[in-house]
């Protein structure tokens, strides 16, 4: 009887791992969508429902459109909704248009700047650094507090750390996180701040979007777990020199500049190897 | 023979069979040739668009900047000819000279202490001798510095009698910091009294017949201590005697200048609960007043900035407008003089926090309702608040709502900005507006913005401690700013006329009044700035525009008409305007109500709704001229 249980018992997991496993794409669109309703929920941290909305239409859209124009596909729409929906938390305005124009010139720099056939920079990460580098009176980046609820970041951080498990990114999670915390220490000492002062950012909102869904975005990440983590350190490093010449958006700006070129030298490797391997 | 035949028959359907695989590969070739091709023109026209938007974003973050120290040469008879006035700062001939200094805060807060102690410059008219001249009353920070009270002369020079009528040395070590003044005659007897609000203890001072000030503080049941940058006369309960409410900057338990804590900040850059409690102080007579706080419902712990009182929803009785820094505003509905209760979210303007620094109350596009203004922070790139203009929809009791139009009618973006006020400085019918800019001008060319951004964003347990915040290290933050003056164009549009219809002044501009300092029929503009001196402009309106003035006394409503609105009509436009005891940021407006009517010389109607509910009318009042008005019985 016990035999049969164990029996019966085994293919439901299965099941659902399976299920698990294949709809394993829906779950950073449900994860980030559950950051923004437990903000939205808790603070209302949007500023206005239509800006959202429109950064997310603009980006579907635009994938839709350029996917049929430039690969001849119909692309799944969860990593452009991760995009719209990131340009909608991450960006500030009293207009509309920088939330689209930004979801736009997110999804263009996937099918325009490629290298064999890969985009180079994570979608939302060139977008928003464009806008936020232009320092426009428009435009504003993601810096302050949603609000003070530990309990709330709390619950993002245990669900954001299980998923980037899932999705075999936990290593660049923490290697970032354990390098930022090393060097905000550092700069403490440099700054003379305390040093929570500078592990502050690392409460805030931009850097729960920033750890969980940019740094770990399999479509930029390098090929080696090695790689990547190195990336990311590297990512932590010129951040941390950008920090200490007061730029306030310096993770966007540090993961704009070091993402692409490890991406190229990734690919071009990987390309060679292969060469001399068909050789 | 049957086998050959079969043979060639197999060979014709074979090379059939070839011919049209050859040409399904053909078209196949063919028409993924013509895809390849089609893809690469859709990807070379995406490319193009992408440069495109990439360019047109970086040529268009360069438009609409603040001018920041650019200034254009101000020539003043452009402006006059242009703008129908121009602003001559006139502190010399005046004979002004005072200049504000920051309040002492404690050791402790030493690396943020030009942040801590970057308020208390206030400014606030009063004709307090009844003599018919406005009269200028600045407050001062610095323990042991002196408030001023310049008298009128009325040959165009000013005297600080401050000293004579006992209003100056009252920033007394252990007393606090003087942070606003609030003229009101809380006693019915014709002249008006002065509250005096600190971050400390905060005082009432009786006006003897225009003579002198009695300090009556004690025995009034004015609170022990609040640190508070507001305070207004209103009398909520429609009974005569005005009633006043206080509110709480930082927690009333902190003496900012001897702390035995670092914990005195906002728990959060948005969504703070931690600011000092607010104070309604019920006049009861006899000078002495009643704290119905609680009764009343005004329970809130946000950081007050700035209020304002008015009938927003029409029912007869003063509705409270309280714009919160790190949260968002309130809207204090006031149900029949018995309680209040807050309807932020439900009328529209408690969506979006940003910080709230001043409530101006408007009628920008002449249509006889009054919108409130609001002032936040805008700092290029960094964070991008805007002000706010809530225009009423509707004046029903029931469903009073609001729209921000601060965006159409382009007054949206000033700098950091505090007070700010409305008034028709061209006298052409449309009230305009000035704002005053700035936080801190400390190093040039140096920004505490990115260490600013660093604790803004953490945690409570982080943001919430003074000893976290990054040392200013003398720093500027949002210095140097220019003021905002936006005219109206007539048509609820304002058009940026800063820089060009006054010489450049870039001081850190705190609190805003609107007086007509010389009785020439025009309001001119006296700014209090902090840690320096006010600037005191007068207002050269060379146009042959008419205007009318009233100045209301109630009888059976206070005595001051705070409450009352006066509406105008003329040549088919009508505005509206109230009187209040205290409106803007830490500042107060002249008591009448000023009324420019544009080339017509001829005004219909006015209607006075006192707040005893009496409503006077005048037919064809005279123009070019003030009117003082008493509510007939």
């Amino acid at each position: 009887m016990e035999q049969q249980l164990k029996i019966e018992s085994l293919p439901k997991t299965n099941i659902f791992s399976q299920w698990f496993k294949k709809n394993f794409q829906y779950i950073p669109p449900a994860f980030i969508t559950l950051i923004l309703l437990v903000g939205q929920f808790t603070y209302g941290i949007l500023d206005n429902y239509v800006f959202l909305i429109g950064a997310i239409a603009a980006s579907l859209i635009t994938e839709i459109i350029l996917a049929r124009l430039i690969l001849g596909t119909w692309k799944n729409l969860a990593s452009a909704y991760i995009t719209g929906i990131s340009v909608g938390i991450l960006i500030r305005s009293n207009v509309l248009w920088p939330y689209i124009i930004t979801a736009v010139l997110s999804i263009m720099s996937k099918y325009v700047l490629r290298y064999k056939g890969r985009h180079l920079w994570n979608p939302s990460n060139f977008g928003v650094s464009w806008m936020l580098f232009l320092n426009s009176m428009n435009v504003a980046g993601l810096s302050i507090q949603w609000g003070s609820n530990l309990a709330a970041m709390s619950v993002i951080w245990v669900l954001g750390l299980l998923i980037v498990n899932r999705a075999k990114r936990l290593h660049v999670t923490i290697a970032y996180v354990i390098t930022f915390i090393i060097l905000a220490y550092i700069r403490c000492l440099i700054t003379g701040d305390t040093f929570l002062a500078e592990l502050s950012p690392l409460t805030g909102p931009m850097y729960q979007l920033f750890i969980f869904f940019m740094i770990t975005d399999p479509g930029t990440s390098v090929s080696t777990k090695k790689g990547r983590i190195t990336v990311v350190i590297i990512v932590a490093l010129v951040e941390f020199i950008l920090r200490l010449n007061n730029f306030i958006y310096a993770p966007f700006y540090a993961l704009f500049i070091v993402g692409p070129i490890a991406k190229y030298i990734d690919l071009r490797k990987n390309t060679t190897a292969i060469q001399i391997k068909q050789h | 023979m049957k086998i050959i035949n079969n043979l060639s028959a197999l060979s014709f359907i074979t090379y059939r069979l070839y011919l049209k695989i050859i040409s399904l590969r053909l078209y196949q070739q063919k028409n993924f040739v013509l895809m390849k091709a089609q893809r690469k023109i859709a990807s070379i026209i995406v490319t193009i668009l992408f440069i495109g938007l990439l360019v047109s974003t970086l040529i268009a973050s360069h438009t609409g900047r603040f001018n920041g120290n650019s200034f254009t040469t101000v020539q003043k008879e452009t402006a006059l000819k242009k703008y129908g006035f121009y602003l001559e700062p006139v502190n010399k001939e005046a004979n002004i000279n005072f200049k504000h200094t920051c309040p002492e805060v404690d050791a402790k807060l030493n690396n943020i202490k030009m942040q801590i102690a970057s308020m208390g410059a206030a400014v606030s008219i009063c004709d307090y001798d009844n003599d018919g001249w406005n009269d200028i009353y600045f407050t001062n920070s610095g323990t042991g510095s002196k408030n001023a009270l310049y008298h009128n002369l009325h040959n165009g020079k000013f005297e600080d009698v401050a000293d004579e009528m006992g209003l100056a040395n009252v920033n007394k070590k252990g007393t606090g910091a003087s942070m606003g003044a609030v003229w009101g005659d809380y006693d019915n007897d014709g002249y008006k009294d002065l509250l005096l609000y600190k971050w400390g203890k905060p005082e009432l001072f009786k006006n003897i017949d225009g003579k002198k000030f009695q300090n009556v503080t004690e025995g009034s049941g004015l609170p022990a201590w609040v640190n508070s940058n507001c305070a207004v006369w209103f009398d909520f309960d429609n009974d005569g005697l005005l009633d006043l409410f206080i509110g709480g900057y930082y927690n009333e338990n902190f003496h900012l200048d001897s702390l035995n804590t670092t914990k005195i900040m906002p728990e959060s850059f948005r969504y703070a609960n931690n600011g000092g409690r607010k104070y309604l102080l019920k006049n009861i007579g006899n000078g002495k007043f009643k704290d119905v706080t609680a009764e009343y419902g005004l329970t809130s712990t946000k950081w007050v900035l700035a209020a304002a009182a008015a009938d927003f929803n029409g029912d007869g009785y003063p509705d409270l407008y309280v714009a919160d820094d790190y949260n968002v505003d309130e809207l204090y509905i006031n149900e029949g003089g018995k309680k209040f209760t807050e309807q932020g979210k439900q009328a529209g303007i408690g969506h979006i926090p940003k910080s709230g620094m001043n409530v101006s109350l408007g009628d920008i596009n002449n249509e006889g309702a009054l919108g409130i203004f609001t002032t936040n922070i805008t700092e290029q790139g960094i964070l991008i608040q805007g002000n706010n203009y809530w225009q009423p929809k509707n004046e029903n009791p029931n469903d009073l709502s609001f729209v921000n139009l601060a965006q159409i009618s382009g007054i949206e973006n000033a700098g950091w900005s505090y007070g700010a006020q409305f008034g028709d400085l061209n006298n052409d019918g449309f009230i305009d507006l000035y704002v005053a800019n700035g936080f801190i001008s400390a190093k040039k060319n140096t920004s505490y913005w990115y260490d600013y951004s660093k604790v803004t964003g953490g945690n409570s347990t982080i943001i919430g401690d003074a000893k976290n915040w990054p040392d200013m290290q003398g720093k500027s933050q949002s210095g140097y700013e220019e003021d905002k003056i936006w005219l109206n164009n007539s048509d609820g549009i304002f058009e940026d006329v800063s820089g060009k219809v006054c010489p450049p002044v870039t001081y850190d501009g705190r609190a805003v009044a609107m007086a007509d300092l010389w009785n020439r029929g025009v309001l001119d503009v006296i700014v209090a700035n902090q840690n320096n001196i006010p600037v005191i402009y007068k207002n050269d309106a060379e146009n042959n525009n008419h205007w009318i003035d009233f100045d209301l006394r109630g009888t059976i409503s206070n005595a001051d008409a705070v409450g009352a609105k006066v509406e105008i009509q003329w040549d088919d436009k009508k505005q509206m305007q109230i009187v209040t005891d205290g409106i803007g940021f830490s500042s107060q407006n002249q008591h009448r109500l000023h009324f420019g009517i544009g080339k017509s010389n001829k005004i219909d109607k006015v209607t006075i709704y006192w707040p005893s509910g009496h409503i006077d009318k005048i037919e064809n009042p005279q123009t070019d001229k003030l009117h003082i008005i008493k509510e007939t019985k």
